[in-house]
């Protein structure tokens, strides 16, 4: 059962990458009119709030040959997406079917979850939006890598949990730490591309700024970017509130300054920032967008930098 | 001495020195109070946390400290002075949160004033210009006079769970104004005041709450109590009184650690028993995620490990023994430790005031050997073996200088006070015993197992608890709630009516426009 588990993995970041390529083959032909154009003409209601993203759908777009066939790869890349869905939820479940419990046990277990939740949000995102899929690219980009990072350096072979996980928090306290990096993962790619595309807006062509020709106006994205934050917070909080409450029962502290606590409060205080700075008008989009970006590096350190490099109580990625 | 010298000094200086001070300080609370300073301060405190996580931390481990001393002897002092040894209560750490939270109470108070206001006040009538609002419908034909239409639609705001009022205006038309969404701004200001709840609650706990740290091995001989000689280390708020420890007394019975048969602990258990005052003995099991909960103190199982009991007859034929903790080195219960024995062979004639026969036995205890090394293959004892050098001297155990029980004190070795008796290690099964130089036995009688135990109190927790959950609920309502005004200008004879419709979100709100046609339809067809 662990095998297949891998074996599906390894056709997860396939799918995936395969995905990727065909959102880049989307984005070579330019089927702008289908996604772009609309956001960026869309109408904003000053100090209403405004509407979403866009709202109706968009109008048919002139039918070029190229725009065809970028079309064409666009609905490839979105049944490729789905599918690899299937194969990653396949091999999450697998995984906890061979070690007989949630497979949120260590550090590979946990990027694979997240990833999961990333690839999902996704896929809800764009059945509500449609006009969000040049995001698409860049979502499968960082799902390829992350995985690839997980399959290839942070593989732990199936086992017990050990004493200290042994809980029913185990379940609730890290599912919603999943939950939140997931959702953060794409709330990231969208703050990313958000200010690719203010700086695209503002006229540089550099790259990264050159990739925002083909990305929805940066109105649009700097608020789906915030939605996307705005939902992913409060689980963030409910992750970190949790987590104390179980570091209570277990270590006889509900808070101690280890270092994945220093980090998830790190993390937990740039994205209040980041929702703080929108919040006040002085501030521009763009610096708070920034600050986004900030918090996802600190939602990384805290991943990678805390379970592999510097050692607390939180010794549980099980990566030798 | 008068109230005049305690008047502040701004009192004495010219009316025009003391209006520059006054709007000085004006200015600073402006600035402080803003939303602007309360982001640099966030951001600040996220940064003065990442040291606490880089450099090792006295409050988490002291010994990694002491390596950082060794490893970097000219920068440590200087971190030391930055108390960055000590990031989480160093002053300016505190600094940056106190700000932030004076900020807060500064933002917070008007803030609260201003939403207690206009929760009171009804909707505001509807502008001059129903056209300039971000949403607006006009044309709306409805039955029945003005005043009729107008309670039709109150009643549909209101079923919508609009605050309204209806106001008939002098020129014959009716206006009504409906408002919703005071949940988000309540929730704003719930939030920020759980964040004064959470350090109240976390101030008042580490005023009043203690921690301490023992290591208890099986066995009635080994109990102990809640009182700070018996603990190995503690820590006590700054209001806590040492009488102030609730009055129990503890054994470990038994400890239980369950193996996968690849090594990996499964569960760890202890039995205890206690008494609470004269209260009656009781027993309970203590598991890793499941702590024993007194009235106040709570114990929790933080590590285990083996004891061997090593029996020691002297030349003289006097017998002791001890039970020596042994720490584990690896994941597989390879123990290090000393057991020391400093009152044995001194002569039935008087004493041996240098020390010089004072015996000591280090190394290791391997639970599960195999072959040679002394190191354990599985961390349950299959195959036990002590692997131990004697020795024989001045143990320097009264230097006064505090010093690791688990290692013999390196300076007698060093300066050859203190001496291995033999070149190669003792390996002694459990019953076996050896005889040394002088005639003198070690037997290693067997093992007992011990648990690392903190008890600890913190009256904080439910304050902290409450204030994380409001925190929760608050921010859930700050960020989906959404504050609307909704307002029709109805106009018309007495048979017909028409109205006009507008709308206004603040804030972030996706469904408005669709919400808004809702209610426009519905008002279409009332
Ligand atoms: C102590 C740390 C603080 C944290 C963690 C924090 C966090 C937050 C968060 C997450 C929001 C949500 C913004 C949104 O609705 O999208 C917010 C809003 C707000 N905060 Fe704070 N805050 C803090 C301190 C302060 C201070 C000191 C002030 C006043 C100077 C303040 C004033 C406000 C205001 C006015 C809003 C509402 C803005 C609006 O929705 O129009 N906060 N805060």
């Amino acid at each position: 059962m662990s095998g297949l588990s891998v074996l599906l993995l390894e056709t997860t970041i396939l799918g995936y990458a395969l995905a990727m390529l065909s959102y880049a083959a989307e984005y070579a032909f330019g089927s702008r009119g289908v996604v772009a154009r609309v956001a960026t003409g869309e109408r904003v209601l000053a100090g209403a709030g405004g509407p979403s993203l866009v709202e109706e759908p968009p109008p048919a777009a002139p039918a070029p040959v190229h725009a065809m066939a970028g079309a064409v790869a666009g609905r490839i890349a979105l049944g490729l997406t789905v599918a690899t869905w299937f194969a990653h939820v396949g091999s999450v479940v697998t995984r906890g079917l061979a070690a007989h419990r949630v497979p949120w046990g260590n550090m590979y277990e946990f990027v694979l979850a997240a990833c999961l939740v990333g690839a999902t949000a996704w896929l809800v995102l764009l059945a509500r939006r449609p006009t969000v899929r040049p995001l698409g690219l860049y979502v499968t980009l960082a799902l390829v890598l992350l995985l690839g990072t997980d399959a290839l350096r942070l593989y732990t072979k199936v086992g017990p949990l050990m004493p200290a996980l042994d809980s029913y928090w185990l379940k609730i306290h890290v599912s919603a730490a999943i939950t939140a990096s997931g959702i953060l993962l794409v709330g990231f790619v969208a703050a990313a591309l958000t200010l690719v595309r203010i700086g695209y807006e503002a006229g540089k062509d550099r790259f990264p700024y050159s990739l925002g020709d083909r990305l929805p106006g940066s109105d649009g994205l700097e608020r789906l970017t915030f939605r996307i934050h705005a939902f992913a917070f409060p689980i963030w909080t409910f992750a970190i509130i949790c987590g104390a409450v179980w570091a209570e029962a277990a270590w006889g502290r509900y808070w101690g300054w280890d270092p994945k606590e220093t980090w998830s409060f790190v993390a937990w205080v740039l994205y209040a920032g980041y929702l703080h700075a929108r919040a006040t008008p002085s501030v521009k989009r763009s610096v708070a967008t920034w600050i986004a970006v900030i918090a996802w590096v600190a939602m990384m350190v805290n991943l990678f930098g805390v379970n592999l490099v510097i050692s607390g109580l939180h010794s549980y990625a099980g990566v030798k | 001495m008068s109230t005049q010298t305690l008047a502040p000094p701004t009192e004495d200086l010219p009316p025009d020195n003391k209006r520059v001070v006054m709007g000085l300080f004006r200015r600073l609370w402006r600035w402080l109070t803003s939303m602007r300073t309360a982001l640099i301060l966030l951001f600040l405190l996220a940064v003065a946390a990442i040291p606490g996580s880089v450099l090792p931390q006295r409050n988490l481990n002291q010994d990694k400290v002491s390596q950082y001393y060794v490893a970097h002897p000219k920068l440590a002092p200087w971190l030391d002075r930055l108390a960055a040894f000590n990031v989480f209560s160093s002053p300016w750490f505190s600094a940056i949160y106190l700000l932030l939270f004076i900020s807060l109470v500064g933002c917070l108070v008007p803030r609260l004033r201003a939403h207690a206001v206009a929760l009171l006040r009804v909707p505001p009538d509807a502008p001059a210009r129903l056209d300039r609002m971000p949403a607006h419908a006009g044309g709306l034909v409805l039955d029945g006079a003005p005043a009729a239409a107008a309670q039709r639609l109150h009643a549909l705001l209101k079923a919508r769970r609009f605050r309204v009022r209806t106001r008939a205006r002098a020129d014959g038309s009716v206006t009504v104004s409906g408002e919703k969404g005071h949940l988000k701004e309540s929730g704003n200001l719930l939030f920020h005041f759980s964040l004064l709840a959470i350090l109240t609650g976390v101030a008042f706990g580490s005023s009043y709450g203690y921690h301490a740290d023992r290591l208890v091995v099986e066995g009635p001989d080994q109990a102990f109590c809640n009182t700070l000689q018996q603990y190995d280390d503690y820590g006590l708020g700054t209001r806590v009184k040492p009488g102030d420890l609730e009055p129990f007394c503890l054994q470990l019975n038994r400890f239980q650690a369950r193996y996968a048969d690849t090594g990996e602990p499964l569960a760890y258990a202890a039995d205890v028993a206690y008494t609470v005052g004269d209260g009656p003995e009781r027993t309970t099991r203590i598991k890793v995620n499941d702590p024993l909960r007194l009235a106040k103190a709570r114990v929790y199982l933080m590590g285990h490990g083996y004891a061997p009991v090593i029996r020691y007859t002297d030349r003289y034929g006097r017998t002791q023994t001890t039970v020596a903790p042994f720490l584990a080195r690896d994941g597989l219960e390879t123990s290090e430790g000393v057991a020391q024995f400093p009152d044995v062979n001194t002569p039935p004639t008087g004493r041996d005031p240098d020390h010089k026969q004072q015996v000591a036995f280090q190394g290791v205890y391997v639970p599960t050997a195999n072959g040679k090394d002394a190191v354990s293959v599985f961390p349950a004892e299959r195959n036990p073996v002590l692997v131990i050098t004697p020795y024989r001297g001045d143990l320097g155990l009264d230097t006064g200088i505090p010093h690791s029980v688990y290692t013999l004190n390196q300076d007698e070795i060093a300066s050859g006070r203190l001496t291995a008796l033999t070149a190669a290690p003792l390996r002694l099964k459990p019953g076996e015993s050896a005889t040394l130089d002088d005639g003198s036995r070690v037997e290693f009688v067997g093992t007992r197992q011990w648990a690392a135990v903190t008890v600890r109190y913190d009256p904080g927790e439910q304050v902290v608890l409450a204030g994380a959950v409001c925190l929760l609920v608050g921010l859930v309502a700050m960020l989906f709630g959404r504050r609307r005004r909704v307002w029709f200008r109805v106009t018309g004879d007495g048979r017909a009516s028409t109205a006009e419709a507008a709308a206004l979100a603040r804030g972030e709100y996706a469904g408005f426009n669709a919400e808004f046609e809702a209610i426009v339809r519905e008002a279409g067809s009332s």
